[in-house]
Parts: C-alpha cells; structure tokens; sequence
C-alpha cells in the first residue's frame, strides 16, 4: 500500500524515540504529507525531545523549539514574521502533546484560533506527561493509572473534551486522526494545508511506556481506540460541519482496555460505567453529524471506504 | 521637528521610524498608549507592521521570539505584572540571542494593587539576560528606543528601555522627532545572519547537554560584556546624526566631590536642581546618573565615584531582605577597589510616591552626617501608621 504522500523522508533515522512511539509513526506521516515548505514549531514535549540533542537534529525542515506553554504563540509570530517577507508557500505548524495542548499551552491556543492565525496546530495526544514519567495531564482519560493517579487513586474524571473546545472557537478546520489509520491522516493534513485560517488536527498517538503495553501493538492498540469509539474519527468545518469518518468494525470497549496495563485495576463494573460513557459520546457525536443531512453521510461513506487498516504501518 | 509628546508617544513615533516589522502586545497600565498609537499606526497604513493582539504577555513576548526567527525586527511594550508573566520568555529571548526591544513601563508590583512608578518590576528581571536602560525624559526615552534597535542587533541581545510610569509614559513634554531619512542613515533594515527559512532547513534551540550549555552561556556573557562598548559607539553615531548623546552612566561634577548621589530615572531631573543648589552653598556633592543597569557598567562606576568620601544610592525599588537594587550593585561594584568609598543606600518613593528635592535633600544630610552606613537600606519618608500591622 502507497500513501499519498511525498516519496521523501522528512523525519532521518536516529531519533531517540522509544520502540513503538505514536509520536514518531504521526510525526513521520504528518511530515511527508506536508512536503518541504514546513516549519515545525515544537514546545517541550517528548517530541522535542525526539527530533534530537544538539548538535543533531532527525528533521529535514527547519524546526524551532518553544517553551511548553508557547506552541501556538510563538508559530503565530512566525507566520507574522513570513507574511512581512513575502513567503506565502511555507506553512508553519505548531506541534505539541497533550499537555502542551489540553493544559499549559491552552490559553496561547485559544488566543491563537480566536485570531485565526494562517497555521496548523497538531495535538499528538497520549494522554498523559510521558516525557516527564506519566503524569496525569487533562487528556489522560477516565480509569487511568499514572504516576500522580497511583493505586486506587487512578483517574475518576473524564478525558477534557479537546476537540469540542476548538470547535467552540468556530474555526475553519478541525479533525481527529489516529496513527493506525494513516491515509486518513494524510488526507486531513493536505485538506487542512489547503484551509486559510487555523487549523486544529488531534492526532491518538500510543506510548507503549506509558500505557504499559508491548511496543509491537502499539499501532493496533490505538486503531482499538477507534473501533472501540473511545477516539472517533471525525472532522468540524467551520465548527457547524461535523462528518464522522469511521464507522466500520465496532469493538466493547473492555477489549481496549484489557490490553492496557494502565488499566488493569479496572473491575467489570468499571468496564461497565465506562462504555455508557461512550457510548452517551458517541450518540452526541453522531447526532452532530447526522444533523447534517445527505452530503455529509456520502462524505463518512466514502471516507470509510478510503481508510481500511493496512498491514504497513 | 520638535513636537510636545506624552512619553508613551515618544516610544511609538520611535518605533514608527525604526520601521519595526512585527508588534505583539497586551494591554497594561501604564504602557497602554505606547500600544494603542502602534495598532492605529498599522491600522492605518502609517506603519508596514503586523498587529498581533495576543492574550497574554507570554505569548506576546513568545510570539515577537517567532517572528524575530523569522528574521524581522520586533517590538513590544509592558509594565509590572505583564513583565513578570513574561518571565519565562524573558530568558529564552536572551538565550536565543534574538534583538527584541521592548519599552517597560516601571509600575510597582502587587500585591497590593498599585499602578504607579516603582522600578522593582524591571530590576527584579536583572537576570534574564536582557539589555536594561535607564530613562530620564522624554527625548531620552524616544532617543534610547531608537538607539536600543542599533544596538539589540549589534550585539544580538535584547533590550529593555525603561521608563518610570505616569512620571515619563504620561507626562508631555518637547520631543525631537527626526525625518524618518535621517533615521533610516542611522537604523540600516534589519537582515540577521540566521532566519528560518524552508530553503535552508535548520533547528533553533535543540536540547543543550551538559557538554555544550555552558558555552552557550558563556556567549551569552561575552556578547553582554561588549555591550558598555558597543553602546558608546552607537550613541557616537547617534550623535553624529543628532547631537545627543547621554552614556551609559553620566557623572556630574564627580570629580571634586566628597559625597556622590547615585539616582537613575526621573529622580535624576530632581537631583540636577538640588545639586546646583548645594554648589552655590559651597558643597561638595556631585550626582552620577546610572542609565545602563545591565550590563552593570562596572568600570565606569568606579571611576565616577572613585575620588568621593561617600556614596549615597537612591533606590525607587527594592528587594525585601536585600535593600535597594541599585545600592546592591554599587557595593558590588566597589567591593575589591582600593580606597572606595563608604556607600549608603536609601529607599524611596515606592508605588510612586513623590520624591522631591526636599526628600533628597534629606538623603544628602543623612549621609554627610552619618559615620557608618548600615548594612540595610534606609527608608525615607515613612509615615506614622496608627492600625495595627500583623507582627
């Protein structure tokens, strides 16, 4: 299987990922979408760590590293900085993790969006502090084990609702991808190149570290998320046009979870709590987007046709 | 053309004519009005700058480091708690060795709430590594700004212009504003040895290890140690242009005087009265103007107060369980020299309360009365407070 995407690598071997990384499966495929008119604004995150130590660097486009809570902050002064030279075929994209994004860097982000600043701004969510050891961030979802929600401890509050809150901005893009479901994700970062404006894409990224699960299931542990509908595949244009982009194989919910030693306290009545919770999400999503009439099931329709799970990733 | 400006004008008409390229500022008293004379001047063509009307000072300050590595010339304008919040990108602008001017607007910090003069709010961000000058009138503080983009790009640091709130940033007064072809001979357009750019892929400020870091900073330290230097050879050609000129420290009288004042800011303007005053009684008492706070012009400190008795410094901030800043810094300055003087140090007129001539000339007596001075700063000008204060 081809992707649609440039030939080139963006992203050289030698990064300093651990085996199985989302991160680096999303930075990769994100990059290649992309092309080379990219800069890369990176707040502290394990990425940031990823693409290298000085004097290395993993990335063939240039890449600027930004204090945790100045993603989209510093990618807006950038874009500032290339509208008054004249470049107008570069995109700048601001790419943070979960806690750069749902937490620290929200306040900048939503500043951002409010102007619709001409950039994209990828969340590679996994859910939780995992370049500092797995501690509870606002993306880290209900029933979790983290290192600050240990024993019985474990996290009792829902996952923030990321993507609902860039859509309350009314901005032009905003999707959510998932690395087990690569052209996909390549077709939503060449739609939202396409897009003026700000651009939101919240891509699931595993981390076999941090969920406690083996690295050679990585992939197949986050395309559970989304056939368990704990992750939906969907894209909002213009935060009225929602159009769901997965509904084929359906799984309990349990089965996610099972292979997950971060969730491995759980009883079967949590299991039980949990999936009304998404299912109540999922049926909330769904009214969403069946609000939308034909247009948008032709669009899921043939969506879902194009993004069957491959054997390469 | 001599035009009579509030202070705050005086920065953006500077601003204006160094043609900056990206703005990004967030409202705060008193430095409100820099930013709003900057929007209208983008809003109505009178400047070619992009506005960016963020929602904090972070990500004001992040934002200008976005586009200075985008290679264009930046500003922006901020007082007391917004510099403060800026703390972060304070250090990673001057680590990343990126030219940002910014005009700071001296207001006391809170708690309690208070909107008026105090310089704590600058002094207490002496380590960040930025370029900090002093003002002590409004055609200083437009000159200094000015001067400050020569100088940020020269020696890729950034610079703080500092201006005491209400006293310089509301306050009118005649400013020259030159022909912006008089500027451009002495503000070339700003082209960086390094921009991001697609053609020339590169990474800004990757992870440092401990093999590497120190060196960075050391950089750091040898392009802040020219900065005495360079800032004399702008200000030549500055006044080659203009015929001002200020130092980065000046010294009045210094050289007969038994006992020195040391002020920086407005309090200077008070002092130059109460020293022509003193001099027709007979004293022999001088005034030495610090402009430039960092880097601490050491050298030309102690040659200023090095043929006097006693120093007094004057402080309009302070730093609970230390004294006065400045007062810090001048001990510092002298502590290894031969024959230095005794250094008293006082504080006053904090959250902007006035300091008047009287105030110094008290400040005068006490030190040529006084034998030793304390260890502490001593404040000036308390009143009696009759509620009871928690012990």
């Amino acid at each position: 299987m081809r992707l649609d995407a440039d030939e080139r690598e963006f992203m050289c071997s030698g990064h300093a990922a651990c085996p199985g990384c989302g991160a680096v499966i999303a930075l990769r495929i994100f990059t290649k979408a992309m092309g080379e008119n990219t800069i890369l604004v990176i707040p502290a995150s394990c990425t940031g760590v990823i693409v290298g130590v000085y004097p290395q660097s993993v990335m063939r486009i240039p890449v600027v590293h930004a204090p945790m809570p100045a993603g989209a902050s510093v990618a807006s002064g950038l874009r500032a900085a290339l509208d008054m030279r004249g470049d107008t075929d570069t995109t700048v994209v601001a790419w943070a993790g979960d806690g750069g994004t749902f937490d620290i860097g929200f306040q900048a982000l939503s500043g951002a969006v409010e102007r619709n600043e001409d950039f994209i701004y990828v969340c590679y969510d996994n859910e939780a502090y995992m370049n500092t050891g797995i501690q509870c961030s606002s993306s880290t979802p209900y029933g979790a084990w983290t290192t600050t929600t240990p024993g019985q401890d474990w996290k009792r509050l829902r996952k923030k609702n990321i993507v609902e809150a860039l859509v309350a901005h009314r901005i032009p893009y905003v999707a959510t991808a998932n690395i087990a479901f690569p052209e996909d994700l390549v077709r939503k970062v060449k739609k939202a190149k396409s897009i003026k404006g700000s651009k939101f894409l919240h891509i699931f990224a595993s981390c076999p570290p941090g969920w406690r699960i083996p690295s050679e299931i990585s992939v197949k542990t986050a395309r559970m998320a989304v056939q368990a509908n704990i992750f939906p595949l969907y894209e909002v244009e213009d935060g009225v046009r929602y159009t769901i982009n997965y509904k084929g194989k359906q799984r309990p919910v349990q089965d996610y979870f099972e292979v997950q030693g971060r969730f491995s306290h759980l009883t079967a009545e949590d299991f039980e709590q949990i999936q009304k919770m998404v299912e109540e999400d999922w049926e909330l999503l769904q009214r969403k987007a069946g609000d939308q009439a034909a247009d948008a099931c032709i669009q899921s329709s043939s969506a879902k046709r194009a993004i069957k799970p491959n054997k390469v990733f | 053309m001599k035009q009579v400006l509030e202070g705050n004008s005086a920065v953006a008409e500077a601003v204006r004519l160094a043609r900056v390229q990206v703005i990004s500022a967030y409202p705060i008293t008193p430095q409100s009005h820099i930013v709003e004379v900057l929007s209208d001047y983008c809003a109505t063509g009178k400047m070619d700058a992009r506005y960016l009307r963020v929602e904090s000072e972070h990500s004001c300050l992040a934002s200008l480091v976005g586009a200075a590595c985008g290679g264009v010339r930046t500003f922006t304008a901020t007082s007391s708690a917004g510099l403060a919040y800026m703390h972060e990108m304070l250090h990673w602008t001057a680590g990343s060795r990126l030219p940002i001017v910014m005009a700071e607007v001296n207001r006391a910090l809170g708690a309690p709430w208070n909107i008026w003069s105090d310089q704590t709010d600058s002094l207490s961000q002496r380590d960040t590594g930025w370029i900090q000058l002093y003002c002590e009138d409004g055609q200083e503080v437009f000159d200094t700004t000015l001067q400050a983009f020569r100088l940020a790009e020269w020696v890729n640091l950034p610079v703080m212009v500092v201006m005491e709130g209400f006293l310089l940033s509301h306050t009118y007064e005649p400013v020259d504003i030159p022909e912006q072809e008089e500027v451009d001979r002495f503000l070339p357009p700003y082209n960086p040895a390094f921009k991001v750019d697609t053609k020339n892929p590169f990474t800004v400020n990757s992870i440092a290890p401990p093999s590497i870091y120190m060196e960075i900073r050391h950089d750091n330290a040898v392009a802040m140690d020219q900065v005495p230097e360079r800032f004399d050879d702008v200000e030549k050609e500055f006044e080659v242009l203009f015929n001002r000129r200020y130092g980065a420290v000046e010294a009045i009288n210094c050289d007969d005087a038994e006992i020195i004042l040391v002020t920086s800011g407005t309090i200077t303007s008070t002092a130059r009265l109460l020293l022509e005053d003193l001099r027709d009684r007979g004293e022999k008492v001088a005034l030495l103007k610090m402009k430039m706070f960092r880097p601490f012009p050491v050298e030309l400190v102690c040659r200023a107060l090095k043929s006097a008795k006693k120093v007094a410094v004057i402080d309009r901030n302070f730093s609970s369980g230390a004294g006065g800043i400045f007062l810090q810094e001048v001990r510092a300055a002298l502590c290894n020299r031969q024959d230095r003087p005794l250094v008293f140090g006082y504080v006053v007129g904090l959250g902007g309360r006035d300091v008047t001539k009287a105030v110094l000339e008290e400040i005068y007596k006490a030190t040529k009365d006084g034998d030793v001075p304390s260890d502490k700063s001593v404040w000036i000008g308390l009143r009696e407070v009759k509620h009871a204060i928690g012990r």
